[in-house]
């Protein structure tokens, strides 16, 4: 026996996740850009009149980011809950706990593979939008640093809801009266500065709002709150959730009995 | 060297013990079976050896390595064929076990992963997808899955429940070869006969303990009496006669007989009930017999 450490099961197991939404991209990828899509001709259209965004900025192209975001924090946090939930309701996920992978490897290859259909619906959401409206990106560090942070969280967050749930409905539950609801009062369609002071206090307990709020910056240069504050809130968030996740993977919470 | 150390490991659910403190040893080589009725613990034990359960007290080597502390040394030491048919129904046999290889670090595992679709009669349908499998192709998988990375102890969680007769016969087959090429075996089974013939030690678990851990020889030798086969051409066994029986295929029955005038009071029953009997042999007793006969003075012992 050598005493160099075996190597690790964790590429693999990043692999295999990437590839379990790649293989079915239609409706992981595709899908969501289409819904998006739809969303900025309706709302863009609609809206356009009513909501005041920031000065200077057509409406249609305030939407762009907010609604990309969207897509991405959903289609992150989708793409490890589904994983999850499926594995631990057929019992595949037997195949992951037999082997000698640990706690954090599993956590972090769960978490890329979020993060990277993520980032991979974000990517398509600007190059189907570039066609109706062009993008400016001014700072494009920032439009990096928000989306990761973003995906993250969500990843990170569909990992808990995944194996916090013992059923789909479960999960669906999770979905709608969290995730939904989060996304939608984070400022995708408006600036909060145009709510009443209770509802943008309400808005600033929201750590999906930062997410979306400091990716805007990255296109427009303008923001509700200023980036690098943002930037440390969701960060935080992400890391406070990271932490979770990762202990009650090493306790095996609901995956080993 | 130990190939599987069990010390005092004790598992609730709930209300439910499902272990209630199981010491066991198997040592390097040895084909071990591990029977029970359904809920006795098998495969909590089981279970717990795979890191899949955490045990609440007691500990569980594989190959000299604690499953909790040395965890990664452990799991590489040991390949667990799941009870149930589970799979990823996204890949195909052949990404099935590239995966799997993968997770126990092994990147480049073709030429193994090619002697198991062989050996396990799987490589015409190396490129279908999981789904299309029939069932017994799915457990033979299962069972490749399970040794993708030549653990050095192979359990399996009744592997032939369900199975048609030649599948049984070729994973047997497999499984001695892989036994008599030095592999630890750990078995659980419902079927007797299997296991008498293939292990060579055998633990009895009831309601979370073992009842019984001896070799295969002396388990049947402490069994001291013989036993009565008969077949009725009329008439049904008596009801005290049944309760002490086991049914055999093509109408046999097979009663546990202390001695001569043991026979002697069965066939008198036999007549007050007005059975006829159409044939009859006295034989050698079979791991069933010392099965029930322990079963029973345990649940005599524990109502």
């Amino acid at each position: 026996m050598s005493a160099r450490p075996a190597p690790s099961g964790f590429p693999t197991l990043l692999h295999k996740e990437v590839l379990r939404f790649w293989k079915v991209s239609f409706q992981t990828v595709a899908a969501p850009i289409l819904t998006t899509l739809l969303y900025l001709v309706v709302f863009g259209h609609a809206l356009a009149a009513h909501v005041q965004a920031f000065p200077g900025v057509p409406y249609m192209q305030f939407l762009i980011p907010g609604l990309a975001m969207m897509a991405m924090l959903q289609n992150a946090f989708a793409n490890s809950s589904s994983s999850l939930i499926q594995s631990k309701v057929t019992g595949n996920i037997v195949f992951i706990l037999l082997p000698p992978i640990s706690a954090a490897e599993i956590f972090a290859a769960y978490l890329l593979a979020s993060m990277v259909r993520g980032l991979v619906v974000g990517i398509g959401v600007f190059a189907a939008t570039l066609w109706i409206v062009p993008m400016p990106v001014p700072n494009p560090l920032w439009v990096l640093a928000f989306a990761m942070v973003g995906c993250g969280l969500l990843g990170t967050m569909g990992i808990i809801a995944g194996i916090w749930s013992e059923k789909f409905d479960q999960l669906a539950a999770f979905q709608s009266f969290l995730v939904m609801p989060l996304t939608f009062l984070a400022g995708v369609f408006y600036s909060i500065h145009s709510l009443p002071p209770f509802w943008q206090a309400v808005s600033r307990l929201n750590p999906f709002f930062y997410a979306i709020d400091g990716f805007r910056y990255g296109f427009f240069g303008q923001s509700d709150v200023p980036p690098v504050q943002s930037l440390a809130i969701a960060s935080a968030a992400f890391a406070a959730l990271s932490w979770v996740t990762l202990l009650l993977l090493r306790r095996g919470y609901k995956l080993r009995h | 060297m130990t190939a599987v150390e069990v010390r005092g490991v004790e598992k609730r659910f709930g209300a439910v013990r499902a272990l209630a403190g199981i010491s066991l040893t198997v040592e390097q080589g040895e084909f071990f079976g591990l029977l029970g009725p359904n809920g006795a613990g098998k495969t909590t034990l089981i279970c717990a050896l795979g890191g899949l359960t955490v045990p609440d007290a007691g500990t569980l080597c594989v190959m000299g390595h604690d499953v909790a502390r040395d965890f990664r040394q452990a799991r590489r030491a040991v390949g667990i064929v799941p009870q149930e048919i589970v799979f990823d129904p996204f890949f195909t046999v052949r990404e099935t076990l590239e995966l799997q290889s993968g997770y126990f670090g092994l990147r480049d595992n073709r030429a193994w992963i090619d002697e198991l679709l062989d050996r396990l009669a799987l490589a015409p349908k190396a490129s279908a997808n999981m789904r299309s499998l029939s069932g017994g192709m799915k457990r033979r998988v299962m069972v490749a899955q399970a040794l993708v990375h030549r653990p050095a102890v192979i359990v399996l969680d009744e592997p032939t429940a369900g199975v048609d007769v030649e599948l049984r016969q070729t994973l047997w087959s497999f499984v001695r070869g892989l036994n008599e090429a030095g592999h630890t075996i750990v078995l659980t089974t419902h079927y007797l006969e299997e296991a008498q013939q293939l292990c060579s030690r055998i633990a009895m678990m009831r309601q979370g303990r073992i009842v019984a851990l001896d070799s295969t020889a002396n388990l049947l030798a402490s069994f001291s009496g013989r036993v009565l086969r008969v077949k009725l051409a009329r008439g049904e066994l008596p009801r005290d006669l049944a309760a002490e029986a086991i049914a055999e295929p093509g109408g046999w029955w097979r009663l546990a007989v202390e001695d001569m005038g043991h026979v002697e009071r069965a066939f008198a029953r036999l007549r007050e009930a007005g059975a006829e009997v159409a044939n009859l042999e006295v034989t050698e007793p079979e791991l069933e017999e010392v099965f029930v006969k322990i079963m029973r003075r345990e649940e005599a012992r524990t109502p």
